[in-house]
């Protein structure tokens, strides 16, 4: 286990977004996290970073746990360095491609330029990126299709080298093409990170993940197997979910 | 024609007057001023030091003493300006504090600048005891400055795409670093415009320097920050209704040189501007 939540409630001004989350998440597994619009699915992604608290009005109780630690206890660029997080529009900064993915190296104080080249070339080829970008290094990022942008955004997520990748629906804006390397590219990450996908393609949902919970108006529903979520769910909400009668 | 089309080709020719009603005044003042004073104006009137009861010779040290004015004003402005702005816009939460200075922000930009002249005359020049000089006038002149720079560095900032803000942030880059490295760069056309505005402003104004630092005559460069110096609006005030017998020409040449300085600058501002939107990429 390398997540715990406890009894995490959230709220934004008045509203009411998570209730009472317990859930854990396992190192190296894929966890999808589903679920109709406003369940709550983004608050709880964000909430494991602590991005939720660049909203003023966002207020939260419980507890999160990562390797055993609270998170109340690291400081939040500690704790973003260790859960990177893709967001669901490809969001590039507006400089090259080569140095999109060389600023999280720089602001984490690597400053060797052979070495911040090397966690580059490193983080595009894990992202698949590396060759169709090798020979344009320099060029503005934001010439590259949504879907390589995409890429490029878990490239720079994997260069400060995260235990954790939090995607936030990263296929929303995307092809089926396009879709189909980012989870190629989840697929390999498997091996040395911890991944949680929140998604509104419950297709991608059974493709990608191992575990799945489904989230519904803040609440845990129901968290299992994938496989068995998806045949055989427990709750009778899961069940109308995934057959698309509601959501 | 159809009553619709009357209609437009009225509002049209409507929104073209009050247009042309803008620009009529200022293109006829810069013509009567240039019309009028480009005469007078020789190589010794901007090199050399007025002579003869200001009736001869040239403008240098006042050109000198606005020129000087402006950096001490600028350097006292820019820094105070941009740092609470970005102080507003990035570190401080939203409360009574924080809306008591954006509040006395919008209300410093409608204070008279004659009362600043007097608020600097009061607090610099007798409790300070800095006396009339180039120090007094400088922080007087950055005082009035400071709500447009405020203001200018405050909307560059807010322009700024949230998503640069929260791509860095998540990457676990402090918040200095997410303003120095993904905030600041972007923002930077916007505050040196704004700051270049004000500080042509200040290069035109006379009721602050009034009491603050400007000389009525004192035809030599400053010596050091504590010394008075001429100053272009207020030499101009001076030799248009306190000097008899003064030649016309002169006022109207003295005009035309504050005009193009201040025109220089407002140059500056949008050549900076030009160049950073060129390298914008979203």
């Amino acid at each position: 286990m390398i997540i715990k939540t406890v009894g995490l409630d959230c709220y934004f001004g008045s509203l009411h977004v998570l209730k009472r989350v317990s859930l854990e998440i396992y190192k190296n597994e894929i966890l999808g996290i589903i679920g109709p619009a406003n369940s709550g699915k983004t608050t709880f992604l964000r909430a494991l970073n602590r991005l939720n608290y660049l909203n003023s009005s966002y207020r939260q109780t419980g507890d999160i746990f990562i390797s055993g630690q609270s998170i109340k206890n690291i400081s939040d660029n500690i704790l973003r360095r260790k859960i990177g997080i893709i967001f669901a529009l490809p969001q590039v900064l507006p400089v090259s491609i080569f140095n999109n993915v060389a600023y999280g190296p720089k602001v984490h104080g690597i400053t060797d330029k052979g070495t911040v080249s090397q966690m580059v070339e490193n983080a595009l080829k894990k992202a698949y990126l590396w060759d169709e970008v090798k020979d344009r290094l320099g060029e503005p990022a934001v010439r590259l299709s949504g879907g390589q942008q995409q890429r490029l955004c878990i490239a720079r997520t994997l260069a400060v080298e995260p235990d954790v990748i939090l995607y936030d629906e990263p296929c929303s804006g995307l092809d089926p093409i396009s879709t189909a390397k980012v989870e190629d590219a989840m697929q390999q990450l498997k091996q040395n990170y911890t991944q949680i996908l929140v998604t509104n393609n419950t297709k991608q949902a059974a493709r990608v993940t191992e575990r799945c919970v489904f989230l519904l108006m803040g609440e845990l529903i129901e968290i299992g197997k994938t496989a068995t979520l998806f045949t055989d769910p427990q709750d009778k909400r899961t069940d109308d979910y995934i057959t698309g009668r509601f959501g | 024609m159809n009553a619709a089309k009357v209609r437009q080709a009225i509002a049209f020719f409507i929104l073209a007057v009050a247009t042309l009603m803008v620009v009529v005044p200022i293109l006829l003042t810069i013509f009567y001023i240039v019309k009028n004073g480009i005469g007078a104006v020789s190589w010794e009137f901007i090199t050399a030091a007025p002579r003869n009861g200001m009736k001869e010779g040239g403008i240098f040290p006042v050109i000198v003493g606005t020129i000087v004015l402006v950096i001490g004003t600028m350097l006292f402005s820019l820094p105070l300006g941009v740092l609470s702005a970005i102080y507003l816009v990035e570190y401080a939460k939203d409360n009574f504090f924080t809306r008591l200075v954006k509040l006395s922000v919008v209300n410093l930009s409608g204070i008279p600048s004659i009362v600043y002249g007097l608020f600097g005359f009061t607090l610099f020049v007798l409790l300070l005891n800095l006396g009339t000089s180039i120090l007094a006038g400088s922080l007087t002149l950055a005082i009035m400055s400071l709500p447009v720079i405020i203001t200018a560095t405050k909307e560059a900032l807010e322009s700024v795409p949230f998503s640069f803000r929260e791509i860095s942030l998540s990457l676990g880059a402090t918040r200095w670093q997410t303003i120095r490295y993904c905030v600041l760069p972007y923002a930077i056309p916007g505050i040196l415009t704004g700051a270049v505005l004000s500080l042509s402003r200040a290069a035109g104004e006379t009721a602050p320097i009034l009491f603050t630092v400007a000389a009525f005559y004192l035809p030599r460069l400053p010596r050091s920050v504590f010394d008075q110096v001429m100053a272009l609006p207020y030499h101009l005030y001076v030799i248009s209704t306190q000097v008899p017998n003064m030649p016309r020409k002169l006022s109207f040449a003295t005009g035309f040189v504050l005009i193009t300085l201040v025109f220089l600058m407002n140059l500056v501002s949008i050549i900076l501007r030009a160049h950073y939107r060129k390298k914008k990429q979203w």
